[in-house]
């Protein structure tokens, strides 16, 4: 049974998280750097270009990369300190096994032996797929791809999936239904063109604040911004039109505002009738959604839903932008088509200053999506259950295309089937799924269940406390390789610094486990860059086509747009010009939604709406940003938000002590008292482990298409506890 | 000339500025730059203070130690730090609340425009990475061309009219800032719109 053997207080002294404040040697000791090494910041889909400062083989400082394009030298807080996680204490430097009490060192071919001794005498016993992949958002291209084709010909089992599957995947499915295609339909330069920006359920400033000066570049122009949010973030500070949603709403409120829009004659008849099929059903269906009929389900006076009617429809050029406010819901899928509905109603797409975007939120979270890690998905964006892309991708990989396996469980579910004893073991690199995923005490229980456990990362995050074996694995910048940027832009990640102690480059260690898996001949790959080479080749002919795409070219374009399916293509900054969409048709699908309530609705019991997101200064399940020193101390303790006038009936005052409870759990936070949030609505950002933890209060209820979890709505109740409590140790 | 353009409204409150600064080579890990929350109980205004390089400046002016100079372009430098005594006066005396004195080492710390780098043609750090371009480093022509802010350096104290080197932006074109005590924060159309939400 996978449970820690240290208490958590040995754990965290001797694993972290610890804070990183300087440079190895304190700012005195930074001299001129050696070399300035142009790559990308290691967090969000913004992938800022950034440069790090080397010294004497060690990362201390960061310097703007202003050349750049898509961020000229921008960056948040974030950006500015990633350089802090190198050369930290918490860095795990040599393979450990777990003994009597925390881990002990193992040697690096007795760790490797061990892991297929251990997942192939589970899979003797219990089948191939007693076996369980989990991979990360984070990862390079190359990495993505060598984890779907290990976990598909090394170890043989159809449970392979991501993190990715907590972030992009409603915008994705719904992009691929509507589209034929999942990336930005165009590209950033986009934005500053426009004359309205609307934006769902995205923090802009807080998750992707590099987007904050795309949109005032367009307001600098004149154009208007609405901004479509349960909280007042400070993007929607300013907005010319503000509708805070309730939490769970939004494809009422879609609906409502395209039936405004419809009723204004702002559909584009041509466009719909030459590039599009389906809008009969969507007409007929959003007849219904007038403004005052969903008024007092989405929380918006009908005028103003109205009035953002009338802004998009009198505006020439559009640009729509969304992110997880309306994507991580039971619905997340059908927010995005009615989204997509609005676009396409209007014609408002793949025209210069004139289109539609989600911001992907995870580091590759677009790259990360395409090349086969994913449960569903071969490489190219392929489909693991279509036979034809099944055939090629196994010619292409030298075996039979029944050797491929099909159609595994989601993340989310291979949590679930190790909780009922159905998966038994599991390989894990780059995902800490006890802080990130829903119900994190079932999280829990299922981790405790692992009969074997190995954890691939560069710290011991808060999962990784629970394997059996950890392998040090390497951080972005100690690897070559490419990610793609939430515009769909290929970029090159640069090696700044080789991996400290024993720790290797990921690729190595995967490629080391397939040999041992006896399919050493399909994993000889020199470096990354053979390993973009077979995935680039491979992706031809699919629909993310890398097959124009090197390096070199990468280097020289600073970046590439995909699709490029040819070595003099110059990669598709913008998608769908002419009204050509990705369907064999080269039509758009209309998908008529009807709205659905959220799966857990407020009561007597629980009469509060929890919705959970981001702060600014941590990224996701904070393995990396809670060990840097500066972010933590911008906001070093989840707090939740709530109106005043909640906190009136609730005799809640400004920093006081608060016990939040649902039907998963509970948790003791500080209260911040703020006119900033819907009354019926309170927030706690969920970047923290234990009895931090926002996730001990979410539900395990997913988007049946996409397989999201609903982290953006749950029904608590809040009490005021009368004795201020310590803060717990985490 | 390049001067640095300070617009509050497009602040996002993300302190990259502020950890930006810390970084600059000559900063040594110290940040100089003061980034407040106006009144967070009902707004997310935030707002970026750093030195606003004063034409007749007030922290020189009061320095017993004549620690702080103003070099050939306008720029204020920060203090010496063979002459500063740590003594505080020019944070009494500076009308923007910019100095910052770090106690143990009896220095005064401010922003020096980043010396390092603008001396070397690159833009100040904060502005370099600013996200929302809240603060911009540029002439007084590119930023009257791109944006519909306009620049205002002239701030009258009551009777005190200060002129800086440094310009913030008003959404209006204003001669000049009267400085005094203000409801803070105004409320914005959309703080008056989430008043309006339906709850129930």
């Amino acid at each position: 049974m996978a449970k820690p053997t240290a208490s958590l207080e040995e754990l965290v002294d001797r694993h972290g998280p610890h804070l990183s404040y300087e440079p190895p040697g304190g700012f005195a000791a930074r001299a001129h750097a050696d070399r300035k090494v142009k790559t990308h910041c290691c967090f969000c889909g913004q992938q800022c270009g950034v440069q790090l400062l080397v010294q004497n083989e060690r990362v201390v400082g960061v310097e703007p990369w202003e050349e750049f394009p898509f961020n000229g030298g921008k960056l948040c807080p974030k950006g500015v300190k990633r350089y802090l996680q190198n050369n930290h204490p918490d860095r795990l430097l040599q393979p450990m096994v777990r003994t009597g009490n925390g881990f002990g060192r193992i040697p690096w071919d007795e760790a490797l032996d061990l892991v297929v001794e251990r997942v192939r005498r589970l899979q003797e016993r219990h089948g191939p797929d007693s076996v369980a992949i989990l991979s990360g958002a984070s990862l390079t291209n190359e990495k993505a791809y060598l984890m779907g084709k290990f976990a598909r010909l090394a170890v043989g089992t159809r449970h392979i999936d991501y993190n990715g599957r907590l972030c992009m995947v409603a915008a994705g499915a719904a992009n691929l239904k509507a589209f034929g295609i999942d990336r930005a339909a165009n590209p950033w330069a986009d934005i500053p063109a426009t004359d309205l920006v609307l934006v769902l359920g995205s923090n802009v400033s807080e998750c992707s604040p590099i987007t904050t000066d795309y949109i005032w570049r367009a307001r600098d122009r004149g154009a208007k911004l609405v901004v479509v949010d349960p909280r007042l973030t400070p993007i929607a500070r300013t907005a010319d039109l503000y509708l805070p949603v309730r939490p769970g709403r939004d494809s009422a409120l879609l609906n409502a505002i395209l039936n405004v829009v419809i009723r204004r004659g702002g559909v584009d008849h041509a466009f719909v009738a030459a590039h599009t099929s389906g809008f009969d059903e969507v007409l007929r269906t959003v007849e219904r959604y007038t403004p005052e009929a969903v008024a007092r389900e989405v929380g918006i006076p009908a005028a103003r839903i109205v009035e953002a009617a009338e802004m998009w429809v009198q505006a020439p050029r559009t640009f729509l932008l969304h992110a997880r406010g309306i994507e991580h819901h039971t619905k997340g899928v059908d927010n995005v088509l009615a989204c997509i509905n609005l676009v396409l109603a209007t014609g408002k797409i793949g025209k210069p200053g004139c289109g539609y975007a989600t911001i992907t939120g995870q580091g590759n979270g677009q790259g990360g999506r395409e090349h086969g890690q994913r449960c569903n998905q071969l490489p190219g964006a392929r489909d693991i259950e279509n036979p034809a892309h099944r055939a090629h991708v196994a010619a292409m990989w030298g075996v039979e295309p029944d050797v491929l396996p099909g159609k595994g469980y989601t993340a989310p579910q291979i949590v679930e089937a190790i909780h009922r004893g159905e998966i038994r073991g599991l390989v894990s690199l780059c995902f800490n799924p006890l802080v990130s995923l829903p119900d994190a005490t079932f999280t829990r229980e299922a981790l405790e269940r692992l009969e074997f456990f190995t954890a691939i990362d560069f710290f011991l995050s808060e999962t990784a406390r629970h394997a059996d074996l950890v392998l040090p694995g390497s951080l972005q910048e100690e690897d070559e390789g490419t990610v793609t940027s939430a515009e769909g832009r290929v970029i090159r990640i640069r090696k700044a610094v080789e991996p400290p102690g024993e720790a290797r480059a990921d690729w190595r260690i995967v490629c080391d486990l397939a040999r041992r898996f006896g399919q050493g001949e399909r994993f000889a790959f020199a470096g990354p860059e053979e390993i973009f080479a077979e995935l680039s080749r491979l992706s031809a002919g699919g629909v993310a086509d890398y097959s124009g795409i090197t390096w070199d070219k990468i280097e020289r374009q600073m970046g590439v747009f995909w699709p490029c399916p040819a070595p003099d293509h110059p990669g598709t900054p913008r998608l769908f010009e002419g009204g050509r969409f990705a369907h064999a048709d080269g039509r758009a699908r209309f998908h008529a939604v009807e709205y659905r309530p959220p799966a857990e609705t407020t009561d007597d019991a629980y009469p509060i709406i929890l919705t959970t997101g981001r702060v600014v200064s941590q990224f996701l399940s904070g393995t990396q940003t809670r060990r840097i020193g500066p972010l933590v101390e911008q906001y070093p303790e989840p707090r939740v938000e709530l109106h005043p006038k909640l906190a009136a009936k609730l005799g809640v005052a400004d920093g006081e002590r608060v016990r939040v409870s649902s039907r998963r759990g509970a948790l003791e936070l500080t209260a911040q008292v703020v006119a900033t949030i819907r009354p019926d609505t309170v927030f706690i950002p969920y970047h923290w482990p234990g009895a931090w933890s926002a996730n001990l209060l979410t539900l395990r209820a997913y988007d049946p298409v996409a397989g999201i979890p609903e982290f953006k709505v749950a029904a608590v109740r809040i009490e005021k506890l009368e004795i201020s409590h310590a803060a717990a140790l985490h | 000339m390049q001067q640095l353009f300070i617009d509050g409204n497009r602040c996002i409150g993300c302190r990259a500025c502020v950890e930006a600064c810390s970084e600059c080579p000559g900063h040594g890990g110290f940040s100089m730059i003061h980034l407040d929350d106006l009144e967070r109980a009902t707004t997310v205004q935030t707002s970026p203070t750093v030195c606003m390089h004063c034409d007749d400046p007030a922290c020189a002016s009061v320095c017993p130690a004549d620690a702080i100079k103003t070099d050939a372009a306008g720029v204020v430098l920060s203090a010496s730090v063979e002459r500063c005594i740590g003594c505080g006066s020019c944070a009494l005396a500076c009308p923007f609340g910019v100095p910052k004195i770090d106690a143990r080492r009896e220095l005064m710390m401010k922003c020096d425009l980043c010396y390092d780098r603008t001396s070397e043609g690159l833009a100040p750090m904060c502005a370099t990475v600013c996200p929302s371009g809240a603060l911009f480093y540029g002439t007084r022509e590119e930023v009257q061309d791109r944006r519909l802010a306009r620049p205002l350096d002239v701030f009258a104290f009551g009777d005190r009219v200060v002129s800086t080197r440094n310009a913030v932006m008003a959404p209006v074109p204003v001669a000049r800032v009267e400085v005094g005590v203000w409801q803070v924060p105004a409320r914005s159309r959309a703080e008056l719109q989430l008043e309006e939400a339906l709850c129930d």
